[in-house]
């Protein structure tokens, strides 16, 4: 997810570079009083302790957003034909740098707490009942477009796995070295969905191919795309973005 | 007022403590909103142009996101603090209120034609105008925030604004009439700074002959 522009043609080639900059300058002065303390020509004491304070505030938003998210409350749905089109690619790199997984020697890795570990491959996915949906992704940039995924109900699937649905976590890993996670009771939403189609058709590469999960209660980054292992965890897992400062719940 | 008499006449107070309190927290908090706003903004901005990032506040999308949520709070609990004293106190009846079409009209010709008398303590019809205005401003600027932050648990209020991008839009204009507020009002301060010390102290400044009716509005 580029922190950049929501256009990702036109910087495709250096946002892998500027977000690895932004990365690396976010530790040390993003979460400082910055512009502030240059406003007020104050110096409010250390940057770590600012920094502590907006990921407490953080933590406590996950709480309060668990707290009003309605596991019965679904996200809007559209006709087909407000479907956004092209639907923008959006990743942490770019467009021409997105792995392409051979999808016949492909198999889910399944971990954690959960009662059957065997490894899934495509075809026993698509044996799972499927559904679709037409809903709007929302970035955390602010834009938002509107998709058509098709797979499995990622409930269902977790009844299949046996998983403990008393556990606080599910994580993702991906193959393209992102990761996610995301809370039981958002996991278990009917429309969250573990998707193996864009619009009628295959996912493509762009959009994460072979599995992506497709969670409509929640931010873009909280959909991981090329998921190569799921697992059921108490410990929180964190993400990728969620680990240098976004928020982790992020429901919508 | 107090009960002790010390022989020397106490200036009254025209701006009650829970004013000047909350009014100065809000500026703080209006503060990191706006300019972590901006740097939200910034990252998929709706019109074109961006906000210079000096301007800005948190460094990167997810340094912005972080003060903006935590602000946030600021801003809605000293908010509900000062609108539930206004109305419990009378402070919103009394100063703000009554307020006619005509006497708004009479004010605003009067001061662009210079001939608005200031006094501390009473406002214009233009001011409280402006106060009212300001005050939905900042209802309208939760309100818009919620529907962004949650299209999907609060959408009827989505619905309300238009959906997720008109509500987006929604809540820039709202911001901007915040802003606009702060520009036009921090102009006026700088044109009478008598306003200044009496939002800080409370009192009105000992010159000020309006200042010595101790029945006066306590704003």
């Amino acid at each position: 997810m580029s922190i950049l522009t929501r256009k990702p043609s036109k910087l495709a080639d250096l946002r892998p570079a500027l977000a690895r900059l932004e990365r690396r300058l976010f530790m040390r002065q993003a979460l400082s009083f910055g512009a502030l303390s240059m406003l007020t020509g104050c110096n409010w004491g250390e940057d770590d302790d600012i920094e502590k304070v907006l990921w407490v505030v953080s933590r406590f938003n996950d709480k309060v957003q668990a707290a009003l998210f309605d596991p019965n409350k679904l996200a809007p749905v559209y006709p087909e034909s407000a479907i956004t089109k092209p639907f923008p690619f959006n990743a942490f790199y770019g467009e021409d740098e997105t792995p392409v997984i051979d999808g016949s020697d492909y198999k889910l890795q399944v971990s954690g707490l959960v009662e059957d570990k065997t490894p899934w491959t495509l075809a026993r996915l698509r044996a799972l009942p499927q559904t679709s949906q037409v809903t709007r992704h929302i970035c955390v940039e602010g834009w938002s477009a509107i998709g058509k995924w098709g797979g499995a109900p990622f409930r269902t699937f977790l009844q299949q796995v046996g998983a403990d649905m008393r556990a606080k976590y599910v994580g993702f890993k991906c193959a393209d070295k992102y990761y996610s996670s995301i809370d039981m009771a958002t996991a278990l939403h009917p429309q969250t969905l573990l998707a193996l189609d864009y619009g009628d058709a295959e996912l493509p590469p762009k959009y994460g191919y072979p599995l992506k999960l497709r969670v409509p209660t929640k931010l873009g980054f909280k959909n991981p795309k090329l998921i190569a292992e799921i697992y059921v965890t108490n410990d929180f897992p964190g993400g990728y973005w969620e680990d240098q400062g976004y928020n982790w719940f992020s429901g919508s | 007022m107090t009960l002790m008499n010390t022989g020397k006449p106490k200036r009254p107070i025209i701006h009650p403590l829970m004013v000047r309190i909350t009014h100065w927290i809000n500026a703080l908090a209006i503060l990191c909103m706006v300019t972590s706003g901006w740097a939200i903004y910034n990252a998929s901005p709706i019109f074109d142009f961006r906000f210079a990032k000096y301007l800005t506040l948190g460094g990167w999308l997810g340094g912005a996101l972080a003060w903006h949520f935590a602000a946030l709070w600021v801003l809605v609990i000293n908010g509900l603090i000062y609108v539930l004293y206004g109305m419990l106190s009378g402070h919103f009846r009394h100063d703000f209120l009554p307020l006619s079409i005509r006497a708004i009209w009479r004010d605003f010709v009067a001061a662009l034609t210079f001939k608005l008398k200031h006094r501390l303590g009473v406002y214009n019809a233009v001011q409280k105008l402006l106060y009212i205005v300001v005050i939905l401003f900042g209802v309208g600027v939760v309100i818009s925030g919620l529907a962004i932050w949650k299209p999907v648990q609060f959408q009827f209020v989505t619905g309300l604004l238009g959906g997720y991008d008109f509500a987006r839009i929604v809540h820039f204009a709202m911001m901007a009439g915040i802003v606009g507020f702060v520009a036009v009002h921090l102009v006026l301060v700088a044109l009478v700074p008598s306003t200044l010390p009496p939002m800080i102290t409370g009192r009105a400044p000992a010159h000020d002959p309006h200042s010595q009716d101790p029945e006066g509005a306590p704003i």
